[in-house]
């Protein structure tokens, strides 16, 4: 097994990008990253995407895109694991260059969900549950995500309002990007007044849905030196799976897979929560964020919401989330999001944040498929 | 008439949706003349439809009669509102009831009598041995046009009866007699989605007519008089009609109150009458007599005699009386009312 | 049309049947070909009684594709009496709302319809204790 590294990143702003067609969308990324790494082939390309059947009529993806995006011919292969695609595709990657296979890899998430109206969407995106005792009984994604919130204020006693601070982190992060969604900041009284959609979970606990894509491209560590001159380590990767259904888990309220993965990724990188300096986590809700944190061991159960009301994920905080504004701020292309994530953490280690900026030597990023069923936990390291 | 071998009521249950809309509130809306003297009438709910209700009232029969639903021969349903006009509702309420495979299936139609009709052709089925059991359900979710007379009736709610041996039945059947003609007082075409109603025609000729003459002919044959009775129920199209025909025949109030539920429930059309007599079973004793007389637009009159016996007097709380269901209920505005009985579309 | 598809639920859907695990004896439900508390595969149908308790809810106001008809409406995961959780729609509600730990019970009502003209799919359901 070798080392792999980043190479080189590129991304698409997240917004309704009514001009460009899905193939258009990863080139654009792809491109943009090739440039960023200074090559211009590959060995792979393998995608991340969860929707392009359902709502664009496309299956095949990864094929299209190599073609579209000048690399006919090489593997090509698009991963599914719904909204943790992008952590899936990153996994892809690396397996292929760690084990010796492939040299030069590139990855993508890609998704184009504002072409059909909310219905439609929100059929499509409850495909990350179980279909046929989730999605048929008329649960939306949302409001399964809405039954651990619940749950969660029950058995804790914390109030909706406790789950504020996350919310506005991540907009006062994402004002900062300018690759992000929403470029505003958010009240208190904004978040405590938004319309409901299933309740508890208002507006402001959702992450928006959007088009977008972001790209990474990887090589062994031994020939990022040469190829680039800060190159970012994974120093680890890590898949778990847990009950996709929320009523087959032991514990709804505890993300095992999230668990599991985050403990395997800590193992393999050496390191704990207490050398994180960053956490780009899967805030697809608030509740996320909260749960997220959690089970990857930076508060104890029940205690996710004090880090966000005691303002420690901030980024002066003991542990920033969100630092380019998340799932919520940046936007969640449900399939390209796990990507994003490592392209933002791979900005923040190369010093290239901007405004935003995390002081930080090792970051994690943790994409997550359905309420917690997949969790696919990278640890990167930056360049000295 | 009665079969060879003697039957009987096993078991039985009924089914009266929660949501209430009072007959002030219709006439709040419209400002017509209100001449059917109703409180309110029962509206089912937006997941709710004839099969789901005879699911319920059957579930609730199978309950009190205690016996294994393979053992059902038979499920048939009488109703006018299928939710299907192709696809019986007797197979999904066999299916969920656990009847099949090894059973028969079919939808009855005979407008408000299609319930008794059921009835009818399964005490034949039972009587002759050919099956153990049968399961005769009256249901309906009943149209009624907007700003029509009949929209402060037309309600939902029905009851589902399993007919057995007589020796292990809670009320049993000393005769039946069906009374029918070629009467055109209301009836609905095809892809029609409200009924037509023949105001006055639908009084002498066809209600009156039909159930004075099967109730003074089965109680000839039976050599019986009102008095022999405990209870009757007559179909209960509004609060008048019943009445009337009770006073013509003999019958007084107090035979008529356990099953007269109108004016709470409004007409459920081929649940009507059984949802009359199922009340009026849930409070019979050993020995009473009791006579159902239903009637169907078209027109005919079943009339059935029943006996109670000891077993009718089940000690089972948890048991789901008419009672339970009238007691439950939760009033809507006219507007939310409409939108229950999808009247916001052009019909 | 996807016919098959409903059709062969029927018996989750309409009877709450399930499976009981022969070398464990843990209830499932859904039904499954493995057990996923021991991994045999001795497996037998088992038909819950359709009582239970709520373990949480939620009002949904954004529904999927479908089911706009029915808007709003309250969804829960209720853990019935024998063990397992499942996952179901709330019926029958009074304007009084819904509570965690709330005593229910399985009814079947209509799922959706795939329009006018098309399948009517029945299901499981929870609602209040009506009585007993």
């Amino acid at each position: 097994m070798r080392s792999v590294s980043i190479i080189g990143i590129g991304q698409t702003e997240v917004r309704e990008h009514w001009e460009r067609p899905l193939r258009g969308l990863a080139v654009a990324s792809i491109t943009a990253a090739l440039d960023d790494a200074g090559v211009d082939r590959a060995d792979a390309l393998y995608v991340g995407n969860m929707l392009s059947g359902e709502l664009t009529g496309q299956e095949h993806l990864a094929t299209l895109i190599a073609d579209f995006a000048g690399l006919r011919g090489i593997e090509a292969l698009k991963v599914e694991a719904a909204c943790g695609s992008g952590g899936a595709a990153v996994r892809m990657g690396y397996l292929a260059v760690a084990s010796g296979l492939h040299d030069l890899v590139i990855v993508t998430g890609v998704e184009k969900m504002t072409d059909c109206e909310d219905g439609l969407v929100t059929e499509a995106l409850a495909m990350a549950g179980d279909g046929e005792y989730e999605a048929m009984q008329g649960l939306s994604f949302v409001a399964l995500n809405a039954l651990l919130m619940r749950r969660y204020m029950h058995e804790y006693r914390v109030s909706h309002e406790d789950f504020a601070g996350f919310s506005i982190n991540a907009h006062k992060n994402a004002a900062r990007n300018p690759y992000a969604i929403f470029r505003r900041p958010i009240t208190r009284e904004e978040f405590m007044s938004a319309r409901m959609i299933s309740d508890p979970i208002n507006l402001l606990d959702s992450s928006p849905v959007g088009d977008g894509a972001a790209t990474l491209i990887l090589c062994p560590e031994d020939e990022a030196q040469r190829l680039c001159p800060t190159p970012v380590t994974i120093i680890a990767s890590a898949t778990a799976t847990d009950t996709i259904a929320l009523h087959d888990r032991d514990n709804p309220l505890f993300l095992q897979a999230a668990h599991e993965s985050a403990q395997k990724a800590y193992a393999q990188a050496g390191v704990g929560p207490e050398d994180i300096a960053l956490f780009e986590l899967h805030d697809a809700f608030t509740i996320m964020a909260a749960l997220s944190l959690e089970a990857c061991g930076f508060a104890d159960n029940g205690r996710g919401v004090e880090l966000a009301k005691d303002g420690e994920i901030s980024l002066q905080g003991r542990i920033p989330i969100s630092t380019m504004g998340g799932l919520k701020g940046r936007g969640h292309p449900v399939g390209a999001s796990g990507v994003y994530q490592i392209v933002e953490l791979v900005q923040q280690l190369r010093g290239e944040a901007g405004a935003n900026q995390v002081n930080c030597h090792v970051g994690m990023a943790q994409s997550i498929g359905g309420t917690g069923a997949t969790a696919i936990t990278h640890i990167l390291k930056g360049p000295h | 008439m009665k079969p060879d071998r003697e039957v009987g009521i096993v078991g039985y249950g009924a089914y009266i949706p929660r949501y209430r809309i009072k007959a002030d509130e219709i006439l709040r809306v419209w400002k017509s003349i209100d001449t059917i003297h109703l409180e309110e009438k029962s509206v089912p709910g937006l997941d709710e439809d004839t099969a789901t209700m005879a699911i319920e009232a059957g579930r609730n029969a199978l309950k009190r009669a205690a016996i294994d639903p393979q053992e059902i021969g038979a499920v048939w349903v009488g109703s006018e509102s299928k939710p299907y006009a192709v696809k019986p509702t007797a197979t999904i309420v066999a299916e969920a009831l656990g009847a099949t495979p090894h059973t028969n299936a079919a939808d009855w139609e005979f407008a408000c009598k299609a319930g008794t009709e059921a009835m009818q052709a399964a005490i034949g089925f039972v009587g002759s041995g050919m099956a153990r059991y049968a399961l005769a359900i009256g249901v309906d979710t009943a149209q009624g046009r907007p700003g029509d007379q009949l929209e402060y009736t037309a309600s939902a709610g029905g009851a589902a009866f399993i007919i057995g041996p007589k020796e292990e039945s809670l009320a049993y059947l000393e005769g039946s007699y069906s009374y029918v003609s070629d009467t055109p007082d209301f009836f609905r075409r095809p892809h029609q989605f409200y009924p037509q109603h023949g105001h006055r025609f639908t009084g002498e000729p066809a209600y009156f007519k039909h159930t004075y003459y099967a109730a003074k002919h089965l109680m000839d044959e039976l050599g019986y008089t009102p008095h022999d009775y405990a209870m009757v129920i007559f179909h209960q199209p509004n609060s008048k009609f019943p009445r009337r025909v009770a006073q013509r025949l003999g019958f007084t109030e107090k035979q008529l109150k356990p099953g007269f539920l109108v004016e709470v429930i409004g007409n459920a059309y081929a649940g009507s009458s059984p949802l009359g007599f199922a009340a009026a079973l849930d409070e019979a004793r050993p020995g009473d007599r009791i006579l159902l007389v239903s009637f169907g637009s078209g027109a005919g009159s079943d009339a059935l005699s029943f006996t109670a016996t000891e077993r009718i007097l089940k000690n089972d709380d948890s048991l789901r009386r008419v009672r339970d269901y009238i007691a439950r209920r939760q009033e809507i505005d006219y507007g939310t009312y409409c939108r229950y009985r999808d009247n916001l579309n052009s019909h | 049309m996807s016919l098959a598809r409903h059709w062969r639920l029927q018996d989750e859907r309409y009877k709450l049947i399930g499976k009981e695990c022969a070398a464990c004896g843990k209830k499932l439900f859904p039904s499954r070909d493995i057990c996923p508390h021991c991994g045999s595969r001795d497996l037998k149908p088992y038909r819950f009684v359709g009582r239970g308790e709520i373990y949480s809810y939620s009002t949904i106001y954004q529904p999927p594709a479908g089911y706009e008809a029915f808007v709003p409406y309250t969804v829960a995961l209720i853990r019935l009496d024998e063990g397992p959780l499942i996952t179901a729609q709330l019926t029958d509600l009074d304007r009084e709302g819904v509570e965690i730990g709330q005593r229910v019970e399985m009814v079947t009502r209509k799922l959706r319809e795939y329009g006018p003209e098309g399948l009517i799919v029945y299901g499981y359901k929870f609602r209040p204790v009506l009585k007993g």
